[in-house]
């Protein structure tokens, strides 16, 4: 290496890689529904594109994307939970991992909910 | 890309209760689990709460797991990280909460903590340069490259008001400042990693858990003196530090952030390794560039300073691993950022190493000014067992006692001297009622007569004085004479000896002396051990009311000293009981007692 830039490269790199080991309040904690029911309907594909996602747009340092067991809603799985802090919790359902894509990019980075996905707009019974 | 890093401490405390294990284990199971593509294992150095190991941390939950069993990784893999259900039941039992897990940065351990020097300690791996950097390393050595002069760096630690962790408190900038000052055809960057203090281990955790940020800081020394090489004298008996220290060194030169022409400005540094052999004394500066240059490590006397004259008879400057790993973070942030925290003349934080009685033993960051209350109470759990403060231990052989009179100082250099005490590398033992105060002092004498180099007379033979006083006072078998004849050597002994360690190896008896020479005075004239620790004056008795003759403590004495027939009451032989306390803590019935 023979110059900043280089090492700025490198950091660039790594930089959302390790800032996943942070812990703050104000984080934006987007959680998957990976228990039996959770996985069988496809949630493995969608809690990876979210994590690659978050850490491409380098998102790391506001957003943590982690797992959860089963929520209780089996036919709507896969289930996507997004928690802001100091707002309502939004649930997303029936996910993969294009519509996951369009949470992060419309959600995450935009700040506007993705209606069209949500538990609300679903016709529950 | 991972989707979650399961971290694994690699520190010294962890390793040794099994943390390797735990990490194969943990390898082999996520890749059954087929998880091996999302989920990354990263060796850590030390998280603090060595009490706990072998401590595991899952990201991105920050799911803190502590004592874990190689029996429990299976269990983890499945269920936390698969199917993301959290196994409560092994998380540090603080986080746990009745509403939910609570935050590692929460819990008592962590909330008052400040983290400077240890801020990548447990969070990154030592033994990858790129997650260094991927934390802003190497940056600060790049900024003063090509942004600062030699002068504007030793400005900005002045003007930061950093002081050298390794015991003596001396602004850093000023030592840096006077090596310039000297011009010479080679002058050198020296390290101090020989970290002595029975009790202390920061410096070693800081070389196991963020070495680059010690070879980054000694790089940054070398452009502002004008020094092109630099050693780092580390213990032998370090084997984790220096092999990650080996690999540090070997990643920087091969990615030219030592070597030759770093970030192609032309400024040429390199580092190399020295081993000590495990003498104190060869922690004192002047003895450790002796050591250095290949010689039996013994000091000599000051000045010549160090920078005027040092390594090999050039300008150097010597500073301690922590003074070291607080320097990158100063450049970056800015010298009103480090002098903001602190005290007025002490800034920044400091490592203590919590040892004795104590619950969370380990290692804790603490902004300067916190009080030892504080300290002890909130961060370090109180005291186990219920039992009642005595003092705190500070600076090891060097330092002294706080009693529990000063509670609520704020701990910072002036404070601790102001005290008889001193912050030393960072040692800080508890004791409660059950320590005896003349035993610790002894305990601390023979520690200084067994380590003292034996080149200069005072600390040669008067600290053997001092330990045979200190030694008849425990049998019982001194007089009030002996005691002023211990005050007195102490104070030829502290105004006549070479170097640091005959310096202040009396205070301990001093600082003992000062706040609890009633103690002295009970061993003396009374032939007591308040405490009930010195075997001499001690005698253990059965009670025979409370005695119910089920002759347990017969079968158990090491000396068949106790005597008595079943269903009587027994009793112990004085001649041949040799004080072991085996019959006291079998007896069920609490019959025995020492007086």
């Amino acid at each position: 290496m023979k110059s900043l830039e280089e090492l700025r490269a490198i950091r660039e790199r790594v930089q959302n890689q390790v800032s996943m080991r942070a812990e703050d309040h104000a984080h934006t904690r987007v959680v998957v529904g990976m228990a039996t029911c959770g996985i069988a309907s496809g949630a493995r594909p969608v809690l990876t594109a979210l994590s690659n996602l978050v850490q491409e747009k380098k998102l790391t340092n506001r957003v943590a994307v982690t797992q959860t067991g089963c929520i209780g809603l089996c036919q709507y799985e896969p289930i996507v939970e997004v928690m802001e802090p100091g707002k309502p919790k939004i649930t997303y359902i029936k996910m993969n991992p294009e519509k996951a894509a369009e949470v992060v990019e419309r959600h995450l980075i935009g700040g506007h909910i993705v209606e069209e996905y949500t538990l609300n707009s679903a016709d529950i019974k | 890309m991972y989707r979650s890093h399961v971290l694994v401490c690699g520190g010294t405390g962890c390793t040794s209760s099994g943390s390797q294990q735990i990490m194969e284990t943990l390898k082999v199971e996520i890749e059954k689990a087929g998880l091996q593509d999302e989920v990354s294992v990263v060796q850590t150095g030390c998280h603090g709460l060595c009490a706990l190991g072998p401590i595991m941390i899952v990201y991105p939950d920050a799911s803190f797991y502590s004592m874990v069993k190689v029996e429990d990784i299976p269990e983890i893999v499945q269920e936390h990280l698969l199917k993301g259900r959290v196994v409560t039941r092994l998380l540090y039992d603080e986080t746990v909460t009745p509403s939910g897990v609570k935050a590692l940065i929460d819990t008592d351990f962590y909330k008052k903590q400040h983290r400077i020097a240890l801020r990548n300690c447990g969070i990154i791996n030592p033994e990858v340069i790129d997650e260094y950097i991927g934390t802003g390393g190497y940056e600060a050595l790049g900024k003063v490259l090509t942004e600062m002069t030699p002068d504007d760096v030793i400005q900005c630690l002045l003007d930061s008001g950093l002081r050298g962790r390794g015991g003596a408190g001396f602004p850093t900038g000023l030592k840096w400042k006077f090596a310039k000052q000297n011009d010479a055809d080679q002058k050198y960057v020296c390290c101090n990693a020989d970290e002595g203090d029975p009790g202390a281990f920061m410096d070693r955790s800081v070389l196991e858990g963020d070495p680059h940020a010690v070879l980054e800081a000694m790089a940054i020394a070398g452009y502002a003196i004008g020094a092109t090489q630099g050693y780092i004298y580390v213990r032998a008996e370090y084997p984790i530090a220096v092999e990650r220290l080996k690999i540090a060194i070997d990643q920087a030169r091969e990615y030219g952030l030592l070597g030759k022409d770093i970030f192609g400005t032309g400024f040429d540094f390199d580092i190399d390794i020295r081993l000590g052999a495990g003498a104190f004394v060869c922690g004192e500066e002047t003895a450790l560039m002796t050591s250095i240059e290949s010689n039996r490590g013994e000091p000599r006397p000051r000045p010549p300073f160090p920078a005027v004259k040092g390594l090999f008879g050039k300008p150097t400057i010597l500073n301690n691993v922590e003074t070291y790993a607080n320097i990158p973070q100063i450049i970056l942030n800015g010298a009103e950022w480090f002098a903001s925290m602190g005290t007025e003349k002490s800034k920044g934080t400091k490592v203590f190493a919590l040892g004795g009685k104590i619950n969370n033993t380990g290692l804790v960051e603490i902004p300067m000014g916190t009080t030892l209350r504080e300290v002890i109470e909130e961060i370090g759990g109180g005291i186990p067992d219920g039992k009642k403060f005595k003092a705190a231990q500070t600076g090891g052989p060097s330092g002294g006692c706080i009693p529990a009179e000063h509670f609520d100082i704020p701990i910072d250099y002036d404070n601790l001297l102001s005290i008889g005490s001193m912050m030393g590398s960072g040692g800080l033992i508890v004791m409660d009622e059950t320590d005896c105060m003349v035993d610790i002092a002894k305990f601390f004498l023979e520690f200084t007569v067994e380590e003292s180099c034996g080149k200069c007379t005072p600390c040669r033979i008067g600290t053997r004085r001092m330990l045979e006083i200190l030694t008849k006072i425990t049998k019982g078998q001194a007089t009030m004479e002996d005691l002023d004849k211990l005050e007195e050597l102490c104070y030829y002994i502290k105004d006549n000896s070479l170097c640091g360690l005959g310096q202040t190896a009396p205070n301990p008896v001093l600082s003992t002396l000062r706040f609890f020479r009633d103690e002295y005075e009970a061993h003396i004239k009374e032939k007591r051990c308040p405490a009930g620790v010195c075997k001499a004056l001690l005698s253990y008795h059965i009670d025979p009311d409370k005695c119910k003759g089920c002759t347990l403590c017969a079968r158990n004495c090491p000396n068949n000293a106790i005597i008595g027939s079943v269903k009587n009451p027994h009793i112990i032989d004085a001649d041949k009981c040799i004080k072991c306390g085996a019959c006291m803590e079998k007896c069920k019935f609490g019959a025995i007692y020492k007086q």
